[in-house]
This record gives C-alpha cells, sequence and structure tokens, in this order.
C-alpha cells in the first residue's frame, strides 16, 4: 500500500519568519458543478469525491461533468519533488466567473486532493502543499461559468510516500 | 490552549492576501505506526474563511493535503482593521476556530 511520509514541522518555522510568501508554490484544485459544489456556502465535505480513482471519475462525481484543456490556467508546481509529503502547489487562471479550483493527484491513492470554493470577490487564485505517493501527473481543475477547465503537469518525487 | 490556526492577512489596495496555517497532523489511513499497525485516517475536512459575515474562501482537504496544512489566496473588500474569521472541522468533528485581524 502506499503511504506518505511525515512531512517536516516547516510550517509554523515559515510563519514565524514571515517567510511564507517566497518559496512555496501552491496546489490547485478546481471543483464545482455538482449538488455539493454548487452552493458556495455549503459546509458539507464531498465525501464521495475524494474517494474516488481517476481523474474522469473524481470530476464527474464533484462537478458532474468533465473538463477540458485550458491555456488559462497556471498550475505551478515542481518539476521534481525531493520530498512527496510537501509539494507546493499553486493554481490560477485569467477564466473570467471562477467559482471553485480542485486540484488532483494521478497517482495517489485516492485521486482528488483538495477542493476550493471561489465566491464572487474572491481571486481565482490558490496555494497549497499536498502529499504525493510517488512520480504522478498533478492536474488543476478550475470551474468557471459553469464550465470545467484543466491543465496538467507531471511532478516526479525522487522520495516518495513512503521514505524509501 | 493555544489556537491551532495562525493567519497573516494583509490589506493592499482593494484585496487581501491571506496566508494561514493549520496544526494538524493530517494523517492520510496509509501509514503505518512502528507496530506496523495502520494509523487511521485523521485530517481536517472544511475550513472556510469569513469576511463582514460572508464566506470569502472555502477549503475542502482530503487525507493529501500535507501535515499542518498551508493555504493562501486572495479576497477583495478587506480593509485593515476589519476581523477575519478562520474556522475548521475534521474527520472526527474536532474544530477550531480564531478571529485574526487584516493587517
Amino acid at each position: 500500500m502506499t503511504c506518505f511520509p511525515d512531512a517536516p514541522d516547516v510550517a509554523r518555522r515559515l510563519l514565524l519568519k514571515g517567510a511564507l510568501a517566497g518559496g512555496l508554490a501552491g496546489l490547485g484544485f478546481a471543483a464545482s458543478g455538482s449538488f455539493a459544489f454548487a452552493d458556495v456556502n455549503a459546509k458539507d465535505w464531498p465525501a464521495d469525491a475524494f474517494k474516488q480513482k481517476g481523474e474522469a471519475e473524481t470530476l464527474k462525481d464533484l462537478y458532474g461533468k468533465a473538463a477540458e484543456v485550458s491555456d488559462k490556467i497556471t498550475l505551478d508546481a515542481p518539476e521534481i519533488a525531493e520530498n512527496g509529503a510537501v509539494v507546493p502547489v499553486s493554481v490560477a487562471s485569467t477564466l473570467p466567473n471562477v467559482t471553485a479550483i480542485s486540484i488532483l493527484v494521478l497517482e495517489n491513492p485516492n485521486t482528488l486532493a483538495a477542493a476550493y470554493k471561489i465566491p464572487e470577490g474572491t481571486e481565482p487564485s490558490v496555494s497549497n502543499r499536498l502529499k504525493m505517493a510517488k512520480t504522478s501527473k498533478v492536474v488543476a481543475v478550475v470551474e468557471a461559468g459553469g464550465k470545467l477547465y484543466s491543465a496538467s503537469k507531471e511532478v516526479k518525487v525522487t522520495v516518495g510516500g513512503c521514505g524509501g | 490552549m493555544a489556537s491551532t490556526i495562525r493567519v497573516r492577512a494583509v490589506a493592499s489596495g482593494d484585496s487581501t492576501e491571506v496566508q494561514s496555517l493549520i496544526q494538524h497532523p493530517m494523517d492520510s489511513g496509509f501509514v503505518k505506526d512502528s507496530k506496523g499497525e495502520l494509523i487511521p485516517a485523521h485530517h481536517i475536512e472544511v475550513v472556510t474563511f469569513e469576511h463582514g459575515g460572508k464566506v470569502v474562501f472555502t477549503a475542502y482537504w482530503g487525507p493529501a493535503v500535507s501535515k499542518d496544512p498551508y493555504v493562501k489566496f486572495k479576497f477583495k473588500g478587506g480593509k485593515k482593521g476589519d476581523d477575519l474569521k478562520v474556522s475548521w472541522v475534521d474527520n472526527k468533528g474536532a474544530s477550531d476556530s480564531m478571529v485574526a485581524k487584516i493587517q
């Protein structure tokens, strides 16, 4: 079974140093469209979507539709992640009317890593840090104007989720 | 007890950049302990950020989000001195919240 290494406890130190802005890329996942995700104020965690395996199944569960590739999404992730426990990923988009962003790691045990709701007035830009079990394609999905768009990038993981 | 949440929200022009760190193990459910037994999944599910009574950002996290999760986003309308409320709940029903001032 795949495992994830423990992330080093760098977060607090980074904040204390006020150094968060530098060096941290973000992960972006776009999720939107399905009943669970339609209401921006819904508090429910989309449990089923987080159990899915595969991009198509995950998007179908989360949004009820498929995504088309777009060049208006910026997916920022390292080419090579030395530590699969902490992979910085950022997603931003120049698409209008973005309502959700989600991030998928296709080779993880469960494809969906994180999903974000972007209400009106919030910029379509998210940075976060994800665990990756092994080298994988990372997919950013952006819901904009009721449609789904995606961008992807291959991230090589040198020290995988199992710490060798 | 100290809050599990650290937030830095800085207003610049008409937009506010929010960075937050939450202390949480984010156990994936796939890792074994020293006795070879699986550590059950224990992760934050939902984080909400509220400003002026309105939710400005919601994060839905699975077990693949790194330990002590970090997230950054920007929203419009925040002013220096405004309150920003951050709340999270995990898959075991634990939760925490705090109110930070926008700088």
